[in-house]
C-alpha cells in the first residue's frame, strides 16, 4: 500500500508574555488545526507555553550555512556601527 | 543504551572532503553544535540517524510494558501517574523522531525500519511485566539508568538531539521518583508486598545493567562516537555510575540486590559486581528476549489498524482545502 504522508510542521512556543516565540520541534498533521493540536500534546504537557504557532515546514526558507561568509561579512567588517567605535571624552561622563 | 544495539562499525573510509572534515571536527572540539543544515560527514549523519531513531523506537515499544498495567493500577493517584508517564514516552519518541527528521530521514521511512525489524530499540523493553512491583521497578531503574545516560546526552554535537535530551531530562526525574515511591510502598507494606518489590529487583537488575550496552572492550563504537562527541561516558563508566548510585537506594528499601559479588571497595569508592550474562544480552538483542515477538505484533498491529485514520485524516483535509478554494472563486 502506499501511503500518502502527513505534512510536517515547525512548532514555536511563547512560555510566557514579554517573551518571543520560539522554536520547540517539529509534528505531522493533515492541517493547521491538528497541527496546533498536535503540537499542544506534544511539546507543552507541563505548562510550557501559553502561545503556539505552527508553520508548515516546507514554508521556511532558510539561509545556507555553506554561504555564511559572504552572507554575514559585512557585519564584520562594519565596526563603526558600534559605540565603542567612536571617542568620548572621559570628561564628559556617561553617553 | 537505548542505542546498545549499535554494533555495525561505520567504514571509516578516506575522508572524502578532508578539508571540510577538518573544520567540522574543529567546530566539535571547540564544544560548538553542529546544526541540520550544517556540513558533516556521511558516516556521522548515519551514526546519528541510527541512534536517534533507535532512541525514539526505545521510547515508543517501551510504552509497551507499562501500559499492560493502566488499568490495573491499585489506587487513581497511581493510574494517573502511570498515564501521564506512558504519555511522555510517547511524547519523548516523538522529540526524537523530530530529531532525526533534521537529518533527511523521513518519518515513514524510520518507522518502517522499526516494523521491517531492521532498526533496534531497548532490549530492556522484551521483558515481561508480570506484578504491580515491576511498574515501581522500571520506573526506579530503567528510567534510572536512562537518566544516567541521558544527562551527558544534553552535550550531545549535535544540536537537535542535544535540545531534545534537555526536555526529555526534564520529565525523566517524575518517572524515577514515581517508580521508587512505588517500591517505596511495597516495601514499608505487608510481608507479601515486600516480597513483590524483592522479585521485581531480582528480575530487573541484571537486565537494567546491560541498558548501558556491551563492555567497553567489546563496543565498536565508543572511539569514534567519542570523538564527534556524540558520547561522552564510555558504557561501563555510565553502568557504573548507575550502580554507584542505585545500590543505597535499594538498602533504604531493604531489598538486597541479586548479586552474590557485589561489594564496597572503600579504595575506589566504587561498588563492584558479578559477571553480566552477556550470552542473555546478545539473544534478546537478536530477537529471542522472551517479549520481543509479542513486542512487534503489538506495534505492527497498532500501525496497520491506524491506516485508516491516517488516510481519512488526509481526506478529509483535502476536501475541506477544496470547498474553500471553491468558495474563495464563488465569493470573486
Amino acid at each position: 500500500m502506499t501511503e500518502q504522508n502527513w505534512p510536517l510542521w515547525e512548532v514555536f512556543i511563547r512560555t510566557r508574555n514579554g517573551m518571543a516565540h520560539r522554536h520547540a520541534g517539529s509534528v505531522h498533521a493533515v492541517d493547521a488545526a491538528m497541527a496546533l493540536q498536535n503540537a499542544r500534546d506534544v511539546y507543552t504537557r507541563r505548562g510550557e507555553g501559553l502561545s503556539i504557532w505552527v508553520v508548515p515546514s516546507a514554508a521556511i526558507t532558510a539561509s545556507d550555512p555553506a554561504e555564511q561568509g559572504m552572507m554575514f561579512e559585512p557585519t564584520a567588517s562594519k565596526i563603526y556601527r558600534h559605540p565603542s567605535f567612536y571617542e568620548v571624552p572621559e570628561e564628559v561622563g556617561h553617553m | 543504551m537505548y542505542t546498545q544495539a549499535l554494533n555495525t562499525r561505520e567504514a571509516a573510509g578516506a575522508a572524502a572532503d578532508p578539508e571540510r572534515e577538518a573544520r567540522f571536527q574543529a567546530c566539535v572540539d571547540a564544544e560548538s553544535r553542529i546544526e541540520p543544515n550544517d556540513w558533516m560527514p556521511d558516516a556521522y549523519r548515519r551514526t546519528l540517524i541510527r541512534q536517534i531513531s533507535q532512541h525514539a523506537h526505545s521510547e515508543i515499544v517501551g510504552m509497551l510494558p507499562e501500559g499492560n498495567w493502566i488499568t490495573r493500577a491499585p489506587s487513581l493517584k497511581r493510574k494517573v501517574a502511570l498515564l501521564a508517564k506512558v504519555q511522555d514516552e510517547g511524547g519523548h519518541g516523538l522529540y526524537l523522531y523530530a530529531a532525526a527528521e533534521t537529518l533527511g530521514i523521513s518519518r515513514e521511512e524510520l518507522v518502517e525500519q522499526l516494523l521491517a525489524g531492521k532498526a533496534k530499540y531497548a532490549s530492556i523493553f522484551n521483558y515481561p511485566t508480570l506484578t504491580w512491583a515491576d511498574i515501581g521497578a522500571i520506573g526506579w531503574l530503567v528510567d534510572g539508568a536512562a537518566i544516567m545516560n541521558q544527562i551527558p546526552l544534553c552535550r550531545c554535537s549535535y544540536g537537535p538531539y542535544a535540545r531534545a535530551m534537555i526536555r526529555i531530562c526534564k520529565e525523566e526525574s517524575f518517572h524515577q521518583r514515581q517508580g521508587y515511591e512505588i517500591m517505596l510502598t511495597l516495601a514499608r507494606g505487608t510481608p507479601e508486598q515486600k516480597a513483590m518489590a524483592q522479585d521485581a529487583l531480582d528480575r530487573w537488575w541484571w537486565p537494567v545493567l546491560m541498558m548501558f550496552g556491551p563492555s567497553d572492550q567489546d563496543s565498536q563504537h565508543t572511539d569514534v562516537s567519542m570523538r564527534w562527541k556524540i558520547k561522552r561516558f564510555t558504557n561501563d563508566e555510565l553502568r557504573q555510575k548507575f550502580i554507584d548510585a542505585t545500590v543505597p537506594q535499594a538498602h533504604y528499601l531493604g531489598l538486597s540486590i541479586p548479586d552474590p559479588r557485589l561489594a564496597f571497595d572503600a579504595a575506589s569508592g566504587h561498588w563492584r559486581f558479578g559477571e553480566i550474562d552477556w550470552d542473555e544480552f546478545k539473544r534478546v538483542i537478536a530477537g529471542n528476549g522472551p517479549c520481543n515477538r509479542e513486542r512487534m505484533r503489538a506495534r505492527r498491529k497498532a500501525h496497520d489498524e491506524g491506516a485508516w485514520v491516517r488516510e481519512a485524516a488526509l481526506a478529509y483535509a483535502q476536501k475541506r482545502r477544496q470547498r474553500q478554494a471553491a468558495m474563495q472563486v464563488a465569493a470573486e
